[in-house]
């Protein structure tokens, strides 16, 4: 075991997935000699050698549409877009190739390929700094997409993801690559060490694609979240007094329904919470599943609690948020109805 | 206001002539055949500019093969005939189909009249291994590789034969095993995958290279710039190919390209040696797809071709040409027919004659007309096995995840 922020338990899986298969090839803007703008390559082309981990020109299309190519000939490309509120230009190659490679060929031709993205806000990072466009991919049939919440789960996610024989978008929030963070932006930042979940085994493990993570077990109340909203969810319930189920998500695609029903089920309220805008967000399509699978349980509407639909701001950042206090609101509200 | 300054104005490319108006082709060069120079390989882009402002053509009007570029390539009298059988066999295929769809068959159909000799010589520079990322218009690779065409007709039936389970549209062909990349209806996003292909096969020490394709209009898609970039920036053994048949559906080639320079030359700027080729004649475009095969695989980087031919059909089976060009535009184009410029070649030479070539025609038609029968024994799009509706979710992930299982269950498989 040892103590790992983010950011290094997903250098550790990258690193351990280019010793062990050859076929692993990393490349992206500055994600080659400077080791990204993040840190998370820093160090792996001097390790493994240029031809494994290389930057790229400009141009996130090129990065997708090149690790298409290279996954269709039998490699695995994993690519780093700089920032997730910059893979629209890739998009087209996303949804149109990467996702129905598979299905339009019968097989034939496949797309084993991991398309990572810091995402999220909470930084101040305006608007294309700061988006969470989950919701694009999840629309996306023949993808998968994982938003990892600690440094157990990234490193185990993403190992996953890359031995995964489909497309994975793997939406890392840049908001948790150091520490935690419970939605409290007036109160120190808190570092990763000492959280248990910092706490990485080297070597491989595996955390299954498609399992969720119950991160506080409760009866009165179950709060779905995924990303940083976990630990603002988390300190939202112990600041409301209320003992609530958080479960983590982890993949949002292939969802986890049997976690979320079994613990609608049980409690009867249910309340959402992401970052992304509310309309045609995520959390409708987790909304429709928990009314339709768990209706004659319910004991009150299903709220959500998600960013305005708005584009991201800068200066209104923690008006933006929502932060502990929303989501403590909401718990109350869905409690009381 | 300045006098001198005229009010600023945009210009909107045409062609020069549209239906109701004669054919007019005054302005477009055709050089004479065995006039370009063949530069060594590993010719820098820079001292070949050149060749993407020129035409290497070999054939002249007369049916002989001219200059340095028929010199290399000596291709013998047996892969000229077979050349010529490839080029029947998809002319046939395509009237076959066309007829098909017009008989509700199927759904969709695209010929290639005009182009055949584009993909079908190409291939010819290929080995087994490399990979095409081809277009709705290259089933000439198929062909020419050995592909059967009975297995395509059932893909365009979409019947129980076809390999992709009736998921795509007709003519969207996939063959791994025949180095033909699966079909995307998304134009251009297939450039830059080929170029990713080509960097896997270096990253693994292979030796196999691949051939990009696109049309004049898809040029100014995004992903054939990102194409070119990364071409350049990584020396990837990639062959990237254009197919400039002037007409993007109803769009002349000027609109994609502008009313100065060539495509070809869009290679120089991202330091791509480019040919410009005569796509209408079948020696032409295999002597400049093994002059860029070779540099490829002799790591001196990429190789942009641009192939000039004629779009002598509509679009598609859902296009009416007549409707934004002359009707007979096609019979004027200076290139000429490129079935019939490999005949009168081979005719010139004492190899082949009229007679053999009529015959070779009906031949070949009957063994279309066969294999479409046996095709159309498993079914057509209305008629027959098809694959079954419960397939429609499978494939769509390696294993089916639950929320497809049950709407597989819903659906009532």
């Amino acid at each position: 075991m040892a103590t790992m922020t983010m950011i290094e338990a997903i250098r550790d899986a990258l690193d351990l997935a280019l010793t062990e298969d050859p076929r692993v090839t990393l490349f992206g803007e500055d994600v080659g000699y400077f080791g990204g703008v993040f840190r998370c390559t820093a160090g792996l082309q001097q390790k493994h050698g240029v031809a494994r981990c290389f930057d790229t020109p400009i141009s996130e299309l090129g990065i997708v549409g090149a690790a298409i190519g290279m996954a269709a000939f039998g490699r695995r490309p994993v690519v780093e877009i700089q920032f997730a509120d910059y893979m629209y230009p890739a998009y087209d190659q996303i949804v149109s190739e990467a996702a129905r490679m598979r299905y339009r060929t019968a097989g034939e031709f496949t797309c084993p390929l991991v398309v990572r993205m810091p995402t999220g806000g909470g930084i101040f990072g305006g608007q294309t700094h700061s988006q969470s466009p989950e919701a694009l991919f999840t629309h996306v049939t023949g993808l998968k997409t994982v938003v990892p919440s600690t440094p157990y789960d990234a490193k185990g996610l993403l190992l996953a993801a890359i031995d995964d024989p489909d497309p994975v978008i793997f939406l890392e929030p840049k908001r948790l690559y150091n520490g935690p963070f419970d939605g409290h932006h007036d109160r120190p930042v808190t570092p990763w060490r000492g959280h248990p979940l910092a706490e990485v085994p080297e070597g491989r493990y595996h955390l299954p694609l498609g399992q969720a993570a119950i991160r506080r077990a409760g009866t009165q109340l179950t709060v779905l979240a995924y990303g940083t909203m976990v630990h603002v969810a988390l300190a939202a319930v112990a600041e409301a007094g209320i003992d609530a189920e958080v479960i983590d998500l982890r993949t949002l695609l292939p969802l986890d329904l049997e976690t979320i029903t079994t613990s609608v089920r049980r409690t009867g309220r249910c309340v959402i919470v992401h970052e992304a805008t509310l309309t045609s967000g995520f959390g409708a399509e987790l909304a429709a599943q928990v009314q339709a699978e768990c209706f004659w349980h319910l004991e009150a509407p299903v709220e959500r609690v998600a960013g305005w639909d708005t584009p991201y701001p800068h200066t209104a950042e923690w008006d933006y948020f929502p932060g502990p206090a929303r989501v403590a609101a909401a718990c109350r509200r869905v409690m009381e109805a | 206001m300045d006098p001198a300054a005229p009010p600023l104005r945009l210009t909107f490319g045409a062609p020069h002539a549209r239906p109701g108006t004669a054919p007019d082709f005054s302005d477009f060069p055709v050089p004479e055949a065995g006039a370009m120079r063949r530069p060594p390989v590993d010719t820098p882009a820079e001292e070949m500019r050149d060749l993407a402002f020129g035409m290497i053509r070999i054939l002249d009007d007369a049916g002989a093969a001219r200059g340095p570029w028929a010199e290399a390539l000596a291709l013998d009298d047996a892969a000229q005939l077979e050349g010529l059988r490839h080029m029947l066999t998809l002319r046939a295929y395509d009237a076959r189909m066309l007829l098909a769809q017009r008989q509700q068959k199927t759904s969709f159909y695209m010929q290639h009249l005009g182009e055949e000799a584009i993909s079908c010589a190409f291939q010819r520079a290929l080995r087994p291994g490399d990979m095409n990322f081809p277009t709705y218009r290259q089933a000439g690779l198929l062909i020419a590789s050995g592909y059967p065409i009975g297995t395509m007709m059932c893909q365009v039936y979409g019947n129980d034969g076809d390999p992709g389970r009736g998921r795509q549209l007709p003519v969207l062909y996939s063959s791994k095993a025949h180095g033909f990349f699966s079909i995307s209806g998304n134009l251009g996003t297939q450039y830059i995958q080929a170029v990713g292909w080509a960097m896997g096969s270096a990253l693994s020490g292979a030796e196999a290279i691949a051939a990009a394709w696109i049309g004049d209009g898809s040029t100014a898609e995004s992903d054939f710039h990102a194409a070119l970039v990364f071409a350049s920036s990584y020396r990837v053994p990639v062959i990237l190919n254009i197919v400039n048949n002037q007409w993007a559906i109803s769009t002349y080639q000027e609109v994609a390209r502008g009313s100065v320079g060539t495509f070809a030359a869009r290679g120089h700027g991202f330091g791509i040696p480019a040919l410009r080729v005569d796509g209408n004649d079948y020696l032409a475009v295999v002597a400049a797809a093994r002059w860029a095969a070779e540099r490829a695989r002799r790591n001196l980087g990429p190789t942009l071709i641009e192939h000039v031919t004629y779009r002598a059909a509509g679009h598609s089976t859902s296009d009416d040409p007549s409707a934004y060009r002359p009707s007979d535009e096609g019979a004027s184009w200076p290139l000429g027919d490129p079935v019939a410029r490999l005949r009168d070649h081979l005719i010139a030479r004492g190899v082949w004659s009229a007679e053999r070539h009529a015959q070779a025609e009906a031949e070949i038609l009957a063994g279309v007309i066969e294999a479409q029968k046996q095709a159309e024994a498993i079914g057509t799009l209305h008629q027959g096995r098809r694959p079954s509706p419960a397939e429609m979710f499978d494939d769509v992930y390696a294993e089916m995840p639950p929320h497809l299982r049950r709407q597989r269950q819903q659906a009532g498989f």
